[in-house]
């Protein structure tokens, strides 16, 4: 026995919960770590895209004479360059624009020496249009003598979804109460802090190497391909240090492909950097929607139907936007145990930005209306029949087991004890009575307490055949761990998750552990950072692989100590009696032993892990995600009548997370989540005059700053997820979901009015005071 | 062109720009400091705070010349060697850096707050950082870290006394 490992004990201790820092932090503290905005690439070129800057034009002509004449440009490129190439997955837009359907249509691009020759360029380019009477809302769209914005989609008509389950009609007829309303879901923007960028590079093979902060590299290639007319083999996609993301990048978007044809045509790297006003015009929104919900509920307080019928702005162009219909409706028929549903979505298109992915998807939209009339029932219930308003939402509450009707399988539901710990800890049953006295009294300010709740998927979403994700783990002769993951990495912190997983099971520390994630020529297949699934999915996948080489060493260690591998354990970089603790060998020299014994070996394993959901098909009805979670938001408000001012004082959350991982990064999702949610509740909106926006600067579109931020108080609800890493659900998405409807019942408390049509603005609800006074009066 | 005189982290520079080049390209593109974010470009994120004669202010709106003379700290010149400024192990200790391009910002702000006053309340620390745009964090952590900071620092100077 080496000396070493002498009378040394390890005792069994786990990571899993702690608190571990993200390995990239110190770098970014210290201002070293390259952006991709930063990025400079030998003899690159900058690219700048002309946009039309009208909503709904015929392209007569385009000069582009002058621009080319100015020194230090080398290429202008016109639709005519890029002839039928298609981007989309309906296919329905393209790089460049021979006719302009949008704002922020793309209609010539210029690469030069320098960001300002570019932008001289774009300036010296003339393009003659022809205006066309445009579409600026999903109803006029549909209107019969609308005129039609995209060729192959007459009537306007894009996406559309159904689903229904069950007897509405029965169901009415048996409901004492019917609450009918229309939400209207307004447009809002991520505003991630680094902006859009790509940068794309043609070795002379015609292999593109294009940089970019995609949070999907892999299907990427598919979607990309099309745009240029290559093989997706033939695309290698770097993801350097992004600054957010959020969802904007889970599609290909025009500048992309612009980069790379302007690259492939100068054979230079090109760069396209958005400056602000570029990212707030061209970027994806939120889906905006018009919600007519309809629900129904007995006066015993149970829910008897919910109805959807969804109207969608598609926009110009068909991205992500109009697919988030597959998850409001999961909210529609989810969202506590509701027995018969009837959904419809459609979504039609218009000369009016389009809309992406964004955190919450579709389920923002959704909740903010089935939350909404929730409160509704709890206060007309409590009004007329003297039900305790946590009763009723405890009646309706599914228990673990229950399946909904689109068959998602909840194995672990723990929204009842959401409601209650929340519910106690703010003390909400009491202060909603006390708020409620003292509503129609006198007085400038007015407290509110509102509460609400959502479901959200919480191990993937199985929109593509595979939901899967690869990792490569490798251990050298120091016991140092490379993991190679196809997971992304976006500012979220998976890599301080799988670090920390593999050190769990490796028994080295987490700082041992290399995580290489950025390259699509080296990682594995993943479908990227969406539907809170990386650290289910990946956070899987790294524990299966780190588990894979914990066996093959002490398979290895088990013939040197003569007992048998079940018998050992890996703990604080030692092979180790798992029954004391006693140390057998180093780590690092069980390795050595491993690689320099007569038969040599070294630990490099795979795995490919796939959840156990199913694919979301045609009919909607599967178990799409591995595991499905919910949240509770209490929120306190004050109301400053005068102002129509709205300060959230604090936020009481409670939420199944199924088991804490890193509690660090945990409470990051939580404050950073419940910070877009509040935005959205209250200051952000983009304003559009005729597909026009109005206020494309920070100075003009409120996104919170740290003033806004209530207290927030964290309750983490442990439902020990069976198919989860540890017991771990996913947790990203649902308090950007939850808060808003929590912030409106908040008002309602205090001031009586329903807020149906977000943001609450000032100016929104001071008029909306004054009205009621007016009226009441 | 114009010449241009100042000192950027202690290390003096002269160098021709031209008058409008602001002092945030003037780093990023002719000194490759790019710690230092460009957000927004309109002085509205808060994103390419640096210090100027030991103040706070944004890069993106001072033209480069008018920094004559001045003495310029970026977010490469807060730690010293390899010791990290309090504020910034206290950035990575509570979690308060996600995505990270807010996090110069933060830190130059932080900094200056505590070195004027290291006992600051939170409506001190909310003020600090109140015009510094975070899409990530909530601002909460970056407060909590502003506090730990803050405390670090008074126990390093009471010990230091």
């Amino acid at each position: 026995m080496a000396e070493d490992v002498a009378f040394k004990h390890i005792e069994k201790t786990s990571l899993i919960g702690k608190r571990i820092k993200k390995p990239d932090a110190p770098a970014k503290a210290i201002g070293k770590t390259r952006y991709i905005n930063d990025m400079v690439l030998p003899q690159m070129l900058y690219g700048k895209i002309l946009h039309a800057g009208r909503p709904h034009a015929e392209i007569i002509s385009i000069d582009t004479s002058e621009a080319e004449k100015l020194a230090g440009v080398h290429l202008v490129i016109t639709a005519k360059d890029t002839p039928d190439l298609k981007l989309g997955f309906v296919k329905d837009n393209a790089p460049l624009k021979s006719k302009v359907l949008c704002e922020r249509d793309e209609v010539a691009a210029v690469a030069a020496e320098s960001e300002a020759i570019a932008a001289a360029a774009i300036k010296l380019i003339k393009v003659s249009y022809k205006d066309l009477p445009g579409v600026f809302s999903a109803k006029d769209g549909l209107k019969k003598d609308a005129p039609q914005i995209q060729e192959n989609f007459p009537g306007n008509k894009s996406l559309k979804f159904k689903f229904k389950h069950g007897d509405l009609a029965e169901a009415e007829a048996g409901s004492d109460i019917i609450l009918d309303h229309v939400f209207n879901v307004h447009y809002v923007t991520h505003c991630c802090m680094g902006t859009s960028c790509a940068i794309a590079d043609f070795d002379h093979n015609g292999k593109l190497t294009i940089y970019s902060q995609t949070q999907y590299p892999y299907n990427y290639k598919m979607d990309l391909a099309p745009a240029l007319g290559i093989d997706p083999g033939d695309i290698r996609v770097i993801q350097p240090t992004t600054g957010g993301s959020f969802g904007a990048k889970l599609d290909v978007y025009p500048y992309e492909p612009v980069a790379a044809i302007l690259a492939q045509k100068t054979g230079r790297p090109v760069k396209v950097l958005f400056d602000r006003e570029e990212e707030f015009i061209n970027s994806p929104t939120r889906q905006p929607a018009a919600i007519h919900l309809r629900t129904g509920c007995t006066s015993d307080g149970i829910l008897t139907f919910r109805s959807a019928d969804v109207l969608m702005d598609n926009g110009a162009y068909t991205s992500w936007g109009p697919t988030v219909p597959v998850i409001m409706m999961r909210t529609v028929s989810g969202h506590y145990r509701v027995p018969v549903i009837d959904f419809k979505a459609q979504a039609v298109y218009s000369n009016n930005a389009y809309a992406g992915s964004f955190r919450g998807y579709g389920n923002v939209q959704m909740t903010y209306a089935t939350a909404q009339h929730m409160d509704m029932f709890a206060e007309e219930l409590s009004e007329k029949h003297g039900m305790d308003p946590i009763e009723f939402h405890l009646k309706n509450a599914q228990k673990s087991g229950e399946v909904t009707p689109q068959k998602s399988y909840l194995r672990e539901c723990v929204l009842a004890e959401c409601l209650t710990t929340a519910a106690a800890a703010s003390d909400y049953v009491n202060k909603h009575k006390t708020y409620t006295e003292a509503c129609t009294e006198e007085g400038r300010y007015k407290r509110g307490i509102g509460l609400a709740s959502s479901i959200h998927n919480a191990g993937g979403a199985k929109i593509h055949k595979s939901d899967g994700c690869g990792t490569i783990l490798k251990m050298d002769d120091y016991a140092r761990v490379t993991v190679i993951t196809g997971a992304s990495e976006i500012g979220q912190g998976i890599d301080a998750v799988i670090s920390q997983i593999v050190s769990e099971e490796l028994g080295v520390p987490p700082e041992h552990v290399t995580l290489v994630n950025n390259d699509s020529d080296i990682g594995p297949w993943d479908v990227g950072v969406h539907a809170s699934r990386t650290t289910f999915i990946a956070g899987n996948g790294a524990k299966r692989a780190a588990i894979k080489a914990k066996k093959q060493i002490l398979a290895a260690a088990s013939k040197q100590a003569n007992v048998t591998a079940e018998e050992l354990d890996l703990r604080g970089g030692y092979v180790v009696q798992d029954k004391d603790g006693a140390a057998v060998i180093r780590l690092d020299r069980m390795l050595r032993q491993m690689h320099f014994q007569p038969t040599p070996d070294v630990v490099m394993v795979s795995d490919y892990y796939e959840p156990n959901s199913e694919l979301e098909g045609k009919d909607h009805i599967s178990d799409h995600s591995a595991a499905y979670s919910h949240a509770v938001h209490i929120a306190e408000v004050v109301v400053d009548t005068y102002t129509g001012e709205v300060k959230v004082e604090k936020v009481t959350m409670a939420q199944d997370v199924g088991r804490v991982i890193n509690r660090m990064g945990l409470e990051a999702q939580m404050e950073g989540g419940l910070a877009f949610g509040l935005g959205f509740a209250l200051s952000e909106e983009m304003i559009f005059e005729e597909g026009r926006l109005l206020n494309p600067s920070f100075r003009d579109y409120k996104v919170p700053t740290a003033p806004e931020m209530p207290e927030i108080e964290m309750h983490f609800i442990e439902s020990d997820c069976e198919e989860g890493p540890y017991g771990a659900k996913g947790i990203a998405e649902l308090p950007t979901i939850v808060i808003a409807p929590a912030i409106a019942n908040a008002v309602y408390n205090a001031t009586g009015i329903r807020f149906l049509n977000p943001p609450m603005s000032p100016e929104k609800v001071a008029r909306a005071i004054w009205e009621k006074k007016q009226a009441d009066s | 062109m114009k010449l241009l005189n100042l000192t950027i982290n202690g290390r003096k520079h002269t160098k021709a720009v031209s008058p409008s080049m602001t002092l945030l390209d003037f780093l990023r593109e002719e000194l490759n400091l790019t710690g230092t974010k460009n957000g927004c470009d309109k002085g509205a994120c808060g994103c390419c705070s640096v210090m100027i004669d030991d103040k706070p202010m944004l890069s993106c709106l001072l033209p480069a010349l008018e920094a004559e003379g001045a003495a310029i700290t970026t977010i490469e010149g807060i730690a010293k060697g390899n010791a990290l400024h309090p504020v910034q192990e206290a950035m990575i200790e509570m979690g308060a850096i996600q995505c990270g391009f807010c996090t110069p910002a933060m830190v130059i702000n932080g900094v200056h707050m505590l070195a004027k006053n290291n006992n600051p309340d939170d409506d001190e620390v909310k003020e600090c950082i109140s015009a510094t745009v975070c899409r990530c964090t909530g601002y909460n952590s970056i407060e909590k870290a502003l506090h730990l900071a803050a405390s670090k620092m008074r126990r390093a100077a009471h010990d230091g006394s």
